[in-house]
């Protein structure tokens, strides 16, 4: 309706176009049929790549509850009909995937910890204080996010190896926190400097010292921001391979994702268990979707942030 | 560093101070909260780095593992690398790689972005849903169900393919020839990256007004004529980042290319940079010539990221 009437105003003004007003709105009429036509048929389209996308996801879980007969056949089963949870006791069966999990979660859990900590005093530091050095810190980290696992392995596994902590969380979790952290400042960055520092003085004006000011005021608001970096960091460690591939030789210490590259290992020498892989994918891969959804809108903003608002 | 400083000191001092000039008590403050930041970073990525730097100029193999001092033989190296034609094959296979699965990622997601803006809310939400399940899909198990979809013995894209008349494709062998194996990491590549792409860009279509494109439309702008002339300069920034992004991390398939070869060889024509210096340093055990090709990767990296640091750094400013 609005195209309608913007015309109508721009008419007064321009005198050539005297039959304007009609004319978006019989053109509108015409072309409402095709127009409607191509809506539906681009909706179609959206539909059929979405169930492309999503099928290898939804491949796993049918796969991981068909049973190994139904696998083997060479016509595909493409819904788990009289499906059963059988591949998952298998997968579990032998206590591997428990001890793995332990590893995870230890690591997991040492990272998340170490990495808010440190991010957030030094989040506080950037966006609270102008300092000598300040430039030149924010550059480091920007640089050392983008560095690449595949550059710096070998060294790290160099370190970490001569300092006796191949195959011990201590030394994985080192390297893993000194990835993660660079990110996780850029993004509690932001949530620090969306609190304005008058909440703060306020406080101090009412008699708060300017820790009491900060830890009652400040901090309870930038829960959200610690929650959204805690899970970026969580799933970043929960999901690294490649460091884990070298700083973790043992069988005893291997990660979630060492645990089940091990099926695929496996399938070189023998007739693989696909039912038994993809119940162990969906193990590991569930809990990660979670959280994932969770903060999905926050990495994609903290990734792009600069280039999407302006 | 005094710029700032100066420009911060004009700005707070006319009366209504945004960012109270807190440097006055306590200079040491910030430099305290950095101390643990710093360290980690020191220990974790600082000394690596380093000690990579060092080791590239040295020879340092196998009896060097065994405490004998490591000989320093300059760009020794790097030129044994810039002589070796294998180098040279990894190099341009890991560049060709990167550049062409990025592109057809870009390509594939700006497609789907502006097909989010084009139709219902509820294919819309159907095609976002769908996108966020592949998204979240952590890296090795992705890789673990896309190496049985392209199973070869019955795997269901072997299955699907051999359905179409005329086309032979039962057990047809996807990971055992370069082509076509590098063909299926860049297909799992682009299926893990679009959604991050169609995110973003859909994100940076959105803020285009709607004001804007119908004033283009009422002075006659055809459909292809608002894309190319209003949308596509208001998203240039958007794009230029997702793409830096995408190549940077295109160059990181070290996991991806690992996983397909257990299942497939582990011949050297299957290499990338990633498992070529895996297999220099924890293979062979040549601590000098795998620290020369990291070296090379970081340079490659920081040369292509620089620019997505720098509009970061605007950011930056602006905050």
């Amino acid at each position: 309706m609005s195209a309608t009437t913007i015309p109508a105003v721009a008419e007064e003004r321009t005198a050539p176009a005297i039959d304007a007003p009609d004319r978006p709105r019989s053109t509108k009429l015409r072309l409402r049929p095709k127009v409607r036509a191509g809506r539906v048929l681009l909706s179609v389209l959206a539909v059929v790549i979405a169930i492309v996308w999503v099928f290898p996801v939804y491949w796993m879980v049918n796969s991981s509850l068909l049973p190994n007969r139904q696998l083997q056949s060479f016509i595909p089963t493409f819904f788990p009909i009289g499906g059963s949870l059988d591949n998952y006791g298998n997968a579990l069966a032998d206590g591997s995937f428990f001890t793995a999990l332990g590893v995870s979660l230890s690591i997991t859990l040492i990272v998340v910890f170490f990495c808010l900590l440190f991010a957030f005093l030094a989040s506080v530091a950037i966006s609270r204080f102008r300092f000598r050095g300040r430039a030149s810190f924010v550059l480091a980290v920007l640089i050392v996010q983008m560095l690449p696992a595949e550059g710096l392995f070998i060294a790290q596994y160099k370190m970490i190896s001569s300092a006796g902590l191949l195959n011990s969380i201590v030394g994985v979790s080192i390297i893993y926190t000194a990835a993660v952290v660079p990110f996780t400042i850029w993004m509690l960055r932001g949530f620090v400097a969306g609190i304005p520092a008058e909440l703060e003085e306020a406080a101090m004006v009412d008699g708060l010292s300017r820790s009491q000011a900060f830890m009652r005021i400040t901090f309870p608001l930038l829960a959200p921001g610690l929650v959204a970096s805690g899970v970026f960091a969580f799933l970043q460690a929960w999901n690294e391979f490649t460091v884990a591939l070298v700083l973790l030789p043992s069988e005893q210490m291997h990660t979630l994702p060492l645990w089940l590259r091990g099926f695929i290992q496996a399938s070189a020498t023998r007739e693989t268990d696909w039912g038994q892989v993809m119940a162990a994918s969906t193990l590991v891969a569930v809990p990660v979707i979670v959280f994932f959804l969770i903060v999905q809108g926050r990495m994609t903003s903290g990734l792009v942030s600069g280039a999407v608002k302006g | 560093m005094t710029a700032t400083i100066t420009t911060d000191a004009v700005t707070t001092a006319p009366g209504r101070a945004s960012k109270p000039p807190r440097r006055r008590r306590g200079r040491s403050v910030p430099h305290l909260l950095l101390i643990p930041a710093v360290l980690i970073l020191l220990v974790g990525m600082g000394y690596p780095l380093v000690w990579q730097a060092v080791t590239s100029l040295q020879e340092f193999g196998i009896a060097q593992q065994f405490g004998k001092p490591a000989p320093f033989v300059g760009i020794d190296n790097y030129v044994s690398l810039a002589t070796d034609p294998d180098m040279w094959a990894v190099v341009g296979r890991s560049l060709v790689f990167c550049l062409v699965t990025a592109a057809v990622t870009l390509a594939i997601g700006i497609l789907l972005a502006v097909l989010m803006t084009a139709v219902g809310r509820a294919a819309r939400l159907t095609l976002q849903i769908s996108l966020l399940l592949a998204w979240a899909m952590p890296v090795v198990a992705a890789m673990t169900v896309w190496i049985w979809l392209f199973d070869r013995r019955r795997g269901v894209v072997n299955y699907l393919l051999d359905m179409i008349p005329g086309v032979d494709m039962n057990r047809f062998s996807w990971l055992s020839n370069p082509l076509t194996f590098f063909l299926v990491a860049s297909i799992i590549v682009v299926w893990m990256s679009v959604p991050f792409v169609a995110f973003s860009v859909y994100a940076g279509l959105t803020q285009v007004s709607d004001e804007v494109l119908e004033a283009a439309q009422l002075d006659g702008a055809s459909g292809w004529q608002r894309l190319r002339f209003v949308i596509m300069p208001m998203i240039r920034p958007v794009i230029a980042i997702v793409l830096l992004l995408q190549l940077i991390w295109d160059l990181r398939v070290f996991t991806q290319i690992t996983m397909l070869q257990d299942a497939g060889s582990k011949a050297g024509e299957f290499d990338l940079l990633g498992t070529y210096i895996y297999k220099l340093g924890a293979g062979a055990q040549d601590f000098g010539m795998a620290s020369a090709v990291s070296i090379f990767v970081l340079a490659l990296t920081l040369a292509i990221s620089w620019f997505y640091v720098r509009s970061l750094l605007k950011e930056d400013a602006q905050s």
